[in-house]
């Protein structure tokens, strides 16, 4: 088999869980709202699947209980930057550290059972296709799922009324509080979409990408996909595409450790983040890149009276 | 993390609450007090399980002569030596650490109460009252090659390293060793992840293992990851710490496993009788019982069981020895003569890949 193969596999399961919980967070983002607590509710998602598809068989039943999960943990963080106002980066910090606790606590007896891994769907007369067949057709039904949230992401965003109502407010609230829009209701509804994707996210890792349930599993992914919203500057098509960059620097390393490149493991290592920061930087460098494209009122707090 | 060490915290506060009003009463036969500090969760299905495992056994074979505590999920940074000192400060006489990087955390506090014991997991500073121990994973991890070497089918055995570091290059060696023991013609592929624990690059790298031919994957780090990706695939497996079989059945040969207990109640009888000493370093393997091989995998054929027990007894009976030499480096150089052990010095700052491992040390 062509090495390449399972080398882009590996990079579409990697890229999956990160573009779930990134696309969340820019509509998130979109309405105004900075949501630091993805890692917190990725790793309460993984838990939270974890233990429904063990207890029910059923990965969709694992999947829902992951959302609903997300979404309750977001709702907390909603409660408090929403309607008590307070500030969103620290709720945001507390959200993870909160989440990594309680998925641990919650999740003490699950550690080391197995679970069934989600397996990859098989299209009839399409995944026998060679090279075809293995590249595109032959993945788990979240990885095609998470390629269908993209595209209803986009639509909703650019294309869709609500999403223009909800790009307005993360502009400036005030303006469309004065035109009779709902500013709390939309970010909301915008935090628990966060919340919930988040959620998958976190179940894609306990259920598909390593089957099992280990405390902190996430091992940081819920930060790489809040610099993925940096790095695709809150659009999604540039999120996904830096999902499976990250995704693939990351897998190359390993490939090329495998074949032997006489280059320093620890720079290798190094590489996934390395290219995250020069492409930061290189945003950051024209100062209308972000100005243009970061929502004016992300972070700030929306008091109607005003 | 956070949270986890709010919860301690809460746990150290009403431990030492009670111990303040109960001190008063039990003054006359107070059983000796045992601590454990433990770098992951009890339930992490591996290294810090075992040692919650010893601990259990420890307190079944010693009964009401000591009372055991511990606390889990310490970082290897500075909260460690709090950790320690609260622990002294508790009344805990015997104390346990789990974990290498609490070395310089134990250092500290051990000046600041000589008259508790520590001891201390695969480090190398001693003091008057810090003894090391040490098991010898390079028996297990031997062992392990010969399986490898045996069962592999494409000649190819590859290796999950998290750091090359001696004691990790150590396991590297000594597998490819084992396995050319058995079989000239295997080839050792090593990735490096650079971490401890990440379930989801260890899978990673395991796949990129099996895709790049390697049938038989061993592991030193911490998740079942590679055995799970080995069950899928089709390819073996071996598991680490713990018996991870669970992850898969088919997959995992065997593994090298640790048992503290032996080791645990010894030391603390030592205690007991006022016998224990500082400034020791005990290596203990596959014979006194810390390294301890994982079931084997009834798919392994008797000829090859045959050999692998073969060694194993000559292991126990101290005739094979893992490092003895002639061994070449993987640029052929001798680095150990013919007839020869080698050298303390060697073993413990080893960051060479003897002859069949693929590619360059990483700088």
């Amino acid at each position: 088999m062509n090495p390449l193969i399972p080398m882009i596999a590996s990079t579409v399961l990697a890229a999956t869980p990160l573009i779930y919980a990134a696309l969340g967070e820019t509509v998130v983002e979109r309405s105004g709202v900075l949501n630091l607590g993805i890692e917190g509710m990725m790793l309460i998602g993984a838990v939270a699947g974890f233990a429904a598809t063990r207890s029910s068989g059923s990965d969709a039943v694992g999947f829902l209980a992951a959302a609903a999960a997300g979404v309750a943990l977001s709702l907390i963080f909603g409660f408090l930057t929403l309607n008590l106002q307070t500030n969103q980066v620290a709720t945001g910090l507390a959200l993870t550290l909160f989440g990594i606790g309680l998925s641990a606590f919650v999740g003490h007896n699950l550690a080391g059972l197995p679970v069934a891994r989600l397996a990859p769907i098989t299209i009839p007369g399409l995944t026998a296709i060679p090279v075809i067949g293995d590249l595109l057709f032959h993945y788990d039904i979240m990885v095609y799922l998470s390629v269908a949230l993209f595209i209803g992401v986009q639509w909703f965003l650019t294309k869709s009324r609500a999403g223009l109502t909800l790009r307005a407010i993360g502009e400036s609230p005030g303006v469309a509080h004065a035109i009779g829009k709902p500013v709390l209701t939309t970010r909301y509804l915008a935090v628990m979409f966060g919340g919930a994707t988040a959620g998958i996210a976190g179940a894609y890792l306990s259920l598909v990408q390593t089957p099992m349930w280990v405390e902190g599993m996430s091992a940081g992914k819920g930060w790489i996909a809040l610099a993925l919203v940096v790095f695709g500057t809150w659009k999604p098509a540039r999120v996904v595409i830096g999902a499976y960059l990250f995704g693939g620097v990351t897998q190359f390393q390993l490939f090329a450790q495998g074949f032997g490149l006489p280059i320093p493991t620890e720079f290798l290592s190094m590489l996934p983040y390395a290219a995250t920061v020069v492409v930061l930087v290189i945003i950051c460098r024209d100062p209308k890149t972000i100005l243009l494209n970061q929502p004016a009122s992300l972070g700030h707090s929306f008091h109607s009276a005003a | 993390m956070q949270s986890s060490k709010i919860w301690k915290t809460i746990r150290l506060c009403l431990a030492a609450g009670l111990m303040a009003t109960t001190s008063v009463a039990a003054f006359a036969a107070e059983p000796l007090k045992v601590a454990f500090v433990y770098l992951g969760p009890v339930g992490d299905g591996g290294w810090t399980q075992q040692h919650d495992m010893a601990r259990k056994k420890l307190e079944a074979a010693l009964g009401s002569a000591i009372k055991t505590t511990y606390v889990e999920n310490v970082p290897e940074t500075a909260d460690s030596e709090r950790v320690f000192r609260q622990l002294a400060a508790d009344g805990n006489k015997l104390i346990f650490a789990t974990s290498f990087g609490y070395m310089e955390s134990l250092q500290k506090v051990a000046k600041l109460f000589p008259d508790v014991k520590f001891e201390h997991v695969n480090g190398f500073k001693t003091a008057p009252n810090i003894s090391v121990y040490e098991p010898r994973f390079e028996e297990g991890f031997y062992l392990i090659g010969v399986v490898a070497g045996q069962m592999t089918k494409s000649n190819t055995l590859g290796f999950i390293g998290s750091f090359p570091i001696p004691s990790v290059m150590r396991n590297v060696d000594s597998m490819t060793l084992g396995a050319l023991s058995v079989n000239p013609k295997v080839k050792m592929k090593p990735i490096w992840v650079n971490t401890w624990y990440d379930p989801g690059k260890e899978r990673q790298a395991a796949d990129t293992l099996i895709a790049q031919g390697a049938d038989a994957v061993a592991q030193n780090t911490d998740s079942p990851a590679s055995i799970q990706a080995a069950q899928e695939k089709g390819t073996y497996a071996f598991s680490i710490d713990a018996d991870m079989s669970s992850f898969g059945k088919k997959a995992q040969l065997t593994g090298s496993t640790e048992d503290w207990s032996g080791y645990y109640i010894a030391e603390t009888k030592k205690v007991l009788d006022g016998s224990w000493t500082g400034n020791r370093h005990t290596r203990w393997g596959i014979k006194e019982g810390m390294v301890v091989m994982a079931p084997l995998n009834p798919d392994i054929p008797p000829a090859a069981v045959k050999i692998f027990e073969d060694k194993k007894a000559a292991i126990v009976a101290g005739t094979l020895n893992p490092f003895a030499g002639p061994i070449k480096d993987s640029t052929g150089k001798e680095m150990v003569a013919a007839n020869a052990a080698m050298s303390d010095a060697t073993f413990n700052s080893l960051n060479w890949y003897v002859e069949g491992v693929e590619g360059s040390v990483p700088k």
